[in-house]
């Protein structure tokens, strides 16, 4: 490291690394109840996690979530963009997981075709 | 690469570790492994929180969900619940000690609330043996900022005009020393660290090393650039292995990326670090001592001047400070001195660190502004006294301090009002005392302490304590004589105006304020042979009350056959016989022996 230039470009690299830390980004929210679980959440969620390293996204945080009472639709994804409505798609298998953080988490273009609710704060 | 979706950060501090951190990140690691979360999930070992009494301390992200007391057997729980579902384990929650209210998260716990992390910032949340969390964080830019944008002189005035002063003790202006020893004449300076932390109670200075190692090197690097120095030497006692270790990976991790050693940013300025392991002498803190100590010879100080200033290490222009000094130096570089000036009092600047131990709720660390109340820290802060019992008298300073009674608990504390009361800052060690706390067994703890530590060099220190500790030992044994309480005055006065270094000087300093406060109890002690406190065991009776159902429990276990009584008639003890060990009253299931 020889200027100040190296030592911000050094800074921004590990902030990045521990920005999960820290409040803001991109939510994508996995139901993980007991209902979500019988119905493939945990494989959901490896594939979530498989195509947000493909793409090498950062400044998107991966939460978990129980169970919301609409058991049938499971597996349940909701995504959150900052200052965006909360979209909560059902019946995600881990196919649908490209398209949606793809369209949605990175283009900010709902998949309509799996939206099951819209939360509004 | 895979992504990471969780960081779960268990506290490595001293602290911590001793609870069994340790154990739980084995059995952590090996329970990811086991459900397959090992690649997203990763464990940090962090430095202290601060909040040492509730240890193991983990804390998990995104939530921030913070837990503590976690053991091993938790683990399995934690992880199949939280890490897995995302379901917050309620039972490993902290609870307020006042309202019982469980508390999720970080920064809403009451022993957060009042303080002002500053020179604490990262502790508990970097990685201490990651260059890069601590870059992450902003680190270095000081520095680099010094570097590339300021002259030495400019880094020494924005040092002065902050305000800030030693918080080793003294309280020096550390602008002020800065400048003397720039404008010392030599042809080799040096900067000395001074992590020497000995007062019994302190551990401030031993968690800022462990959690964020780079913010003391940052300072130094900056103090080695604005005095002309290219060589700096960190003083630390050899019982602190732990921030040893980590300043040590700190130090190569700097070299390795250049931010130590040769043309730092390219500016010209050379600058490398050592580590002297000092073995744990309290005097080796004093500074003449400590840099005696350094060269090789035995550690004992010797008359100032000259200061080090002028003829210190090897001979040679040397600036010293406290850790906790030179962990201030980057954000005064970074936000100005502006900035820092705003915070605090008048004539003292910033936050201080204080540890919070003795019969306090929450042991632990806490920094606060200066000018904070002594209650705002025991009873907001620290969340009161243990038990609910009641508040008596509270040590600030260690060794060289004084306390501080019920009625100067909302006394701003800075380094010159606690001056006006016969206590001083010191390095921060706060002891707490309740009322089964006898004042002059107090003042007798500490007088042995510097006694025991007395390097012997000068006779008022090395013959005047152990006579003072003498006259205690008689009057707590309830051989107290008229005449004694103006005897320890007058050698007080003595010891103070001729020791030879500073801790000599104030070695009399609990005894003069515990005189000064509770003088009542030491004429207690010496007129009516009594303990108010009931702690002194020589001039402690026990007696059995009506409240005795002859139960013979007592009976059976005094060691030395003193109580006497038959089985459902009330005892009574011989008080000639009696050793007063105590165990007759541990044992009595009624309650009925009363100490007294």
């Amino acid at each position: 490291m020889k200027t100040i230039e190296d030592l911000k470009r050094m800074r921004e690299q590990f902030q990045a690394e521990n920005s999960l830390r820290q409040a803001g980004g991109i939510q994508v929210i996995v139901g993980m109840g007991t209902c979500g679980i019988a119905a493939g959440a945990r494989e959901v969620m490896t594939s979530i996690l498989d195509e947000i390293a493909k793409r090498k996204l950062q400044n998107v945080i991966v939460r978990q979530t129980g169970c919301i009472g609409m058991c049938e639709q499971e597996v349940l994804v909701d995504v959150v963009r900052p200052g965006e409505p909360r979209i909560t798609y059902g019946k995600v298998t881990a196919d649908d997981v490209s398209q949606i953080i793809g369209e949605h988490v990175v283009n900010g273009r709902i998949v309509e075709k799996l939206v099951v609710g819209k939360i509004t704060d | 690469m895979q992504h990471i979706r969780a960081h779960v950060l268990i506290c490595a501090g001293t602290g911590c570790t001793a609870s069994g951190a340790k154990r739980v990140e084995a059995a952590l690691q090996e329970e990811l492994a086991k459900k397959g979360l090992d690649k997203e999930i990763k464990i940090v070992e962090t430095g202290c929180h601060g909040f040492c009494e509730a240890g193991p301390l983990v804390i998990v992200y995104p939530e921030g969900t913070f837990y503590v007391r976690v053991q091993e057997e938790d683990v399995p729980e934690l992880v199949e619940s939280h890490l897995y579902k995302g379901r917050i384990v309620e039972r490993l929650l902290y609870k307020e000690p006042v309202t019982h209210e469980s508390v999720p998260n970080y920064n809403d716990l009451s022993f957060y609330k009042k303080q002002q992390r500053m020179v604490l910032a990262n502790c508990g949340h970097i990685n201490p043996e990651v260059i890069g969390d601590y870059i992450a964080s902003g680190g270095y830019e000081a520095l680099a900022k010094a570097l590339t944008g300021m002259s030495p002189t400019e880094v020494v005035a924005e040092v002065k005009k902050s305000g800030l002063r030693g918080r080793g003790g003294g309280g020096f202006p550390t602008g002020m020393k800065w400048g003397f020893t720039q404008n010392a004449v030599g042809d080799k300076k040096y900067v000395v660290c001074n992590a020497d932390e000995g007062d019994p109670g302190a551990f401030m200075d031993r968690s800022v090393l462990e959690g964020d190692p780079h913010r003391v090197i940052e300072g130094m690097a900056i103090c080695g650039y604005a005095i002309g120095a290219d060589e700096g030497y960190l003083y630390v006692r050899a019982e602190y292995p732990l921030a040893i270790k980590r300043l040590r990976i700190a130090i190569d991790q700097a070299e390795e990326m250049g931010l130590l050693g040769e043309n730092i940013f390219g500016s010209g300025f050379n600058f490398r670090l050592k580590i002297k392991e000092g073995a744990g002498a309290f005097v080796c803190g004093e500074e003449t001592a400590l840099l005696a100590s350094i060269e090789g010879k035995r550690g004992m100080p010797r008359p100032r001047p000259p200061f080090p200033a002028i003829s210190g290490l090897w001979g040679k222009p040397t600036n010293i400070n406290n850790v906790e000094t030179f962990a201030n130096i980057p954000q005064i570089i970074n936000k100005g001195s502006a900035w820092y000036a705003s915070i605090g009092t008048e004539k003292s600047k910033g936050t201080k660190v204080f540890a919070l131990t003795g019969r306090i709720n929450h042991t632990g660390l806490a920094e606060v502004p200066m000018g904070i109340s002594m209650r705002e820290i025991i009873f907001d802060i620290g969340g009161g006294i243990i038990g609910g019992k009641k508040f008596k008298a509270v040590q600030i300073g260690g060794p060289s301090g004084g306390c501080l009674p019920e009625q100067l608990l909302d006394l701003p504390v800075d380094y010159d009002s606690l001056i006006q009361v016969g206590a001083m800052m010191g390095s921060g060690g706060l002891v707490v005392m309740d009322e089964t706390t006898c004042m002059v067994d107090l003042a007798k703890f500490f007088l042995a302490f510097t006694q025991a530590e007395s390097c012997g060099k000068c006779t008022p220190c090395r013959e005047g304590t152990k006579r003072m500790l003498e006259i205690l030992n008689r009057i707590t044994e309830g051989n107290g004589k008229e005449g004694d309480i103006e005897l320890l005055e007058e050698m007080s006065r003595n010891i103070k105006n001729t020791a030879l270094c500073g801790l000599g000087q104030t070695a009399p300093n609990p005894v003069l304020s515990t005189l000064r406060y509770f003088r009542n109890e030491y004429e207690a002690h010496i007129t009516e042979k009594r303990c108010p406190a009931g702690a002194c065991s020589a001039l402690t009776g026990y007696s059995i009350t009506e409240l005795c159902k002859g139960c013979g429990l007592c009976k059976k276990s005094c060691p030395v056959e003193a109580i006497s009584g038959e089985i459902k008639g009330r005892h009574n003890i011989n008080s000639e016989a009696c050793i007063k060990c105590g165990a007759c009253i541990a044992k009595c299931p009624f309650k009925a022996i009363i100490k007294g």
